[in-house]
Order: structure tokens, then sequence, then C-alpha cells
């Protein structure tokens, strides 16, 4: 068998073949493939939009889902979002230009003393895959950081994100700072990270505890529906 | 020859000690606040804990310097302060075991740098060498017998780490976390630890599995390490539980029953050094030595009397064996 033979033309694929070709290259992190195949789709005619949430984003809710699951592990996550960010790389000026809805704005970070961040950085990708504008604070955030953040950007939603147990009761500091400045009910809070779990969610009065950046998406989604029928 | 090597021919099994943080947030220790800062603001709570591992029958308990590289310092503006905090936590470890009264082993806590290595991530194994080399030495200084190098998910950290300890000639035990799908967050299985352990040129003195998810799975991963027939003794610290928030504190749900329950089905397991990670406080360290004492060793439980006493795993496998896990079918031929 010659080489030529076991490569795969892209262009040749047609729309269904080609997304489901981009799943694959999205879950085997293969990042110059996801970026061709991105370009192909536009030359096609597809909207970014539909590029990114039914190629991008599904993709990477099979990588989250594999996951979740144990059978993919932080190594191969970390490529598959690195396929999908090149991607999106592509599509983000186009999905402006194109006035692609926007459904809410995310301030997230990982809390005071507590310096991961692989699970905040998917949550802030997959949240802006899905629609939403994201303002990631990064690491190490103390109360007034995200407060003003919250501020100064106007967002609906903060996100929290802590990797240990012994930083992820500074949560609670947060929320409490909110509640005593009486803003605590103008965002909805949405905190995860490995060690949390629902009871630590709602104990420290947040709106939601949310164990993966799928169920993050959908839950911000949810509340922001929610949000609006209120008015 | 290093204490704990000197105590592991000496003894069928030892005692580590239990939590660090959550001891010490018992005591007052703030969220986001760095624990290593204590030795110089609180040390007479650091001698404390330290003294409350010793009373409760610990033969070995680590220092206060779990965040002490500089990666983890930085967070708390102290990255110039490697050297001062590690031998102080070290010190202040060595005036509590020298008088104990009967040999008690100085264990230089060493945890994770945090970041990623290359090409995922920013940091070199270069980088992490002279970050662990700088910490070890802190800690030999101050006195501690062997450095503990705990709670790594990565094996090229554990193997940066061995290099440093290396190259300044310390003693070293090495243990990971197993807590995703029974295997560490960066996919690594018990049997593929036991493999990277005895291809060290530096081998630890012990090695094995610290943190994690509960008792159940570090019995799973300790069972995964002895069906691969180390030749380095086997260590197991597991959580005393499930974290929950109750009233503004982190509460673990293991109780000492049952870490006396864990310790004896890990030693039958074929542990050497039994201790536990968070949430283990000295009355969970009491029940663990009285069960160790009293119980004569037996064979290794089934995973029915595991999950049966201390509750089911986390996933259906943990890599090890045959997997029945289906995998995605994918198109590209490569």
């Amino acid at each position: 068998m010659s080489d030529e033979e076991d490569d795969l033309i892209l262009d040749e694929l047609n729309d269904e073949e080609l997304v489901l070709q981009m799943y694959d290259d999205l879950y085997d992190g293969m990042a110059d493939e996801i970026a061709e195949a991105v370009h192909i789709l536009l030359k096609r005619a597809w909207t970014p939009y539909d590029i990114l949430t039914k190629a991008l984003v599904e993709g990477m809710r099979i990588v989250g889902i594999d996951f979740r699951d144990g059978i993919l592990f932080v190594p191969e996550v970390l490529l598959a979002a690195g396929a999908m960010k090149k991607g999106m790389v592509i599509l983000k000026p186009l999905l402006v230009e194109t006035g692609a809805p926007q459904l809410g704005k995310m301030v997230i970070g990982t809390v005071k003393g507590d310096i991961h961040d692989i699970g905040k950085n998917l949550v802030a990708m997959m949240m802006e895959g899905a629609g939403f504008e994201v303002i990631d604070l990064g690491i190490n955030n103390p109360a007034e950081d995200y407060i003003d953040a919250l501020k100064r950007e106007n967002a609906d939603i903060l996100g929290m994100s802590a990797l240990l147990t012994t930083t992820m009761p500074y949560m609670k500091t947060v929320i409490d700072s909110m509640v005593e400045q009486g803003i605590r009910d103008d965002y909805i809070v949405l905190v995860g990270g490995a060690p949390l779990n629902e009871e630590f969610g709602k104990a420290i009065g947040s709106d939601a505890y949310c164990r993966d950046a799928a169920v993050a998406v959908e839950t911000a989604k949810e509340f922001m529906a929610r949000k609006h029928n209120q008015v | 020859m290093n204490l704990l090597s000197k105590l592991l021919a000496e003894k069928d099994w030892l005692m580590a000690d239990g939590a660090t943080g959550t001891n010490l947030f018992n005591r007052g220790l703030e969220a986001g606040e760095a624990p290593e800062l204590w030795n110089v603001d609180q040390p007479e709570k650091i001698k404390a804990l330290y003294q409350d591992a010793v009373d409760s029958g610990s033969d070995i308990f680590l220092t206060n310097s779990f965040g002490g590289t500089a990666a983890r310092l930085k967070l708390h503006n102290a990255q110039d302060r490697v050297r001062e905090l590690n031998k102080l936590a070290a010190e202040l470890g060595r005036e509590v075991a020298d008088k104990a009264g009967r040999p008690v082993v100085v264990a230089g806590s060493v945890g994770p740098t945090g970041e990623i290595f290359e090409p995922l991530g920013p940091l070199s194994h270069g980088e992490a060498v002279d970050m662990f080399q700088e910490q070890g030495a802190a800690l030999m200084e101050g006195g501690a017998d062997v450095l503990w190098l705990e709670t790594i998910s990565a094996p090229e950290e554990y193997k940066a780490a061995a290099e440093a300890f290396a190259n300044i000639g310390a003693p070293w035990v090495g243990t990971m976390s197993f807590d995703t799908a029974g295997r560490t967050m960066m996919g690594l299985t018990s049997s593929d630890m036991v493999d990277m352990v005895q291809g060290i040129d530096n081998r630890p003195v012990g090695f094995g599995a610290n943190c994690g998810v509960g008792a159940a799975d570090m019995l799973r991963t300790i069972q995964g390490f002895a069906a691969a027939n180390p030749e380095v003794p086997i260590v197991a610290k597991g959580n005393a539980g499930i974290p929950k928030f109750v009233h503004g504190h982190i509460h673990y749900d293991g109780t000492p029953e049952l870490m006396g329950k864990y310790a004896v089905m890990v030693r039958n397991s074929g542990a050497k050094i039994i201790g536990g990670c968070c949430g283990t406080m000295p009355e969970h360290l009491v029940a663990m030595r009285k069960a160790l004492e009293e119980t004569p060793i037996g064979p290794a439980p089934t995973d029915e009397e595991i999950n049966t006493v201390l509750g089911g795993f986390s996933s259906d496998s943990d890599g090890t064996g045959v997997s029945t896990a289906p995998k995605r079918v994918r198109r590209r031929r490569k």
C-alpha cells in the first residue's frame, strides 16, 4: 500500500462524511486537519455558527463523554481542546461579522490559592462554542477580582473552579461577599471542580454545581432562559 | 542507612500519618491561604499537628511543605522563600520526632508543582528538576529523614522528582493519586506505575498511592500494584471518605471504624506503609493503629468484600486486566 492510499483527502468527503471525520480528528487531537476541514466547510458556504456548533462543539461533547467515562484522560482532552481551538480561531472573527447569537456573558476563574485550570479552560472553550461571551480571569482569584469583573463586564454568570479541597471553601467566601454587597441575586453562580459535588454546591449558596464542561453549558443555557422568562 | 529503610527492614508494617490540610483547617487555616506560611506564623500549631500524629501512633509523619515548590509558593508571592519555609517545616518536625521516645520518621512532603509538562503545558523537565531539587535540599537541610513525593498524577513529574532527589542524594518515597476511573488524572494505571518505578535509576524506598477517591478505590489500586509483583515496598495513604460541606466546614464522612477496616484490608493486600490522607484525623489514626496491632494478617479481600465493607468502586474498570470498554471506531487509516 502506498502512502497516498492511506491519506484521507478531506475535500473529497461530502458534508456528512466530513463532519463525522471532524469528530474523529477532534477526538485524536489533529489540529491541522480540523483547521483544514473548517476552511473546506466555509468554502462550501456553511455558516460559521453551524460549523462551530454542528462540527466542533458536538465533537467536543463526544470527547467530554469519554473523558467523564474514564476512556480519555487529561492529555487526550488537552490535545482535543487544542484542535478545537485551532478551528475556533478561524471562526471567531467570522462569528462576530455574521452576528451569531449571543446567549449571555460569563466571568470565569479558578479561586484564590488554586492554580488548576484545565477544567476551567475546557468550560470556557465550550461556553464560547455554545455562544456565550467568556471573560477568563485565569487562576488564583480573590473575591474582589470576581466581583469587579462581574460589574465591569455587566456579566450574567459567575463560574468558579477549584481542584483542591483546601481551596474550594473559598467559593463560599466569594458568594458571601456578593450577598453582603446585595448583588448575589444579580448573577447566576455556577461552580465546578473535581472535589466538588452537588451537596457542596447547594451548601455554599451557588445556583448549580456542574460536573463537567458539557453540563456547564446546558445549565448555563437553562438558567439564562429562566432569567429571560422572568422579565 | 536512613531511618525509614531501617524500620522497613525491622517491621512487618509501618503506620504513616493522616491529613495535613484537614487538620490545619480545624486549627483555623483559611481557604486560599498557604499552609506553609504557618511554619513561620504559627509554628506551635504545626508542631501540634506533628505531635498529634506521633501521639496517635504514627511511625512516620509528613512535614507541612506540600505546596513548598517555587511554582506553588509563587501564588502567595513567596517563591523566594522556598529554602526558608521548607527548612523550617523539617526543623519543626525534627524537634517533635526527637522527643518521641521511639523511632519516628520525619518525611519531607513534596507535592506537585501544579503545572502541566511540555509539550501540552509550560513546564520543562529541567525547570521541574530544579524546583524539586531546591525544595528537597531545604527539607533535608532542616533534618528530614526522607523526602516524600505525593499526590502526583503525571509520570513526567514523578521522574523529574526522582532525578532531583538523586542529584542531592536523598532517600525518597513517591506516591500518586489515582482519582480518575481507577487511574491517575493523566491516565496512568497501577501496573503502569509499577513499571515506571522499577524502571527509574534512582528507585524510591517506597512507592504507592495517596489521596484519590475513597477507600474502596484505594484497595483496588493497591491490589493492582501487588499483582505486578513490585520489588519496592507499597504505600497506601487513602482518604477518610468523601468531603461534605457541613456548617461552613469541610467534613469527611469516613468513620474511624471504617479507616480501621481499610487499614487491615490494605495491609492484607500487600501494603507495607499504611496511613490516611484527606479527612484523616487523630481519632482515625488511633483506630487504624489499634486495628493493625490487634488483627492478625489475613488474605487479601475480594472485590465483593471491599464493596460490602468500604463501598463501591468509582468505575467499572481501573485499566488493568482485560478492558471491556467499547472503543470508538475511527475512519482514518493511520
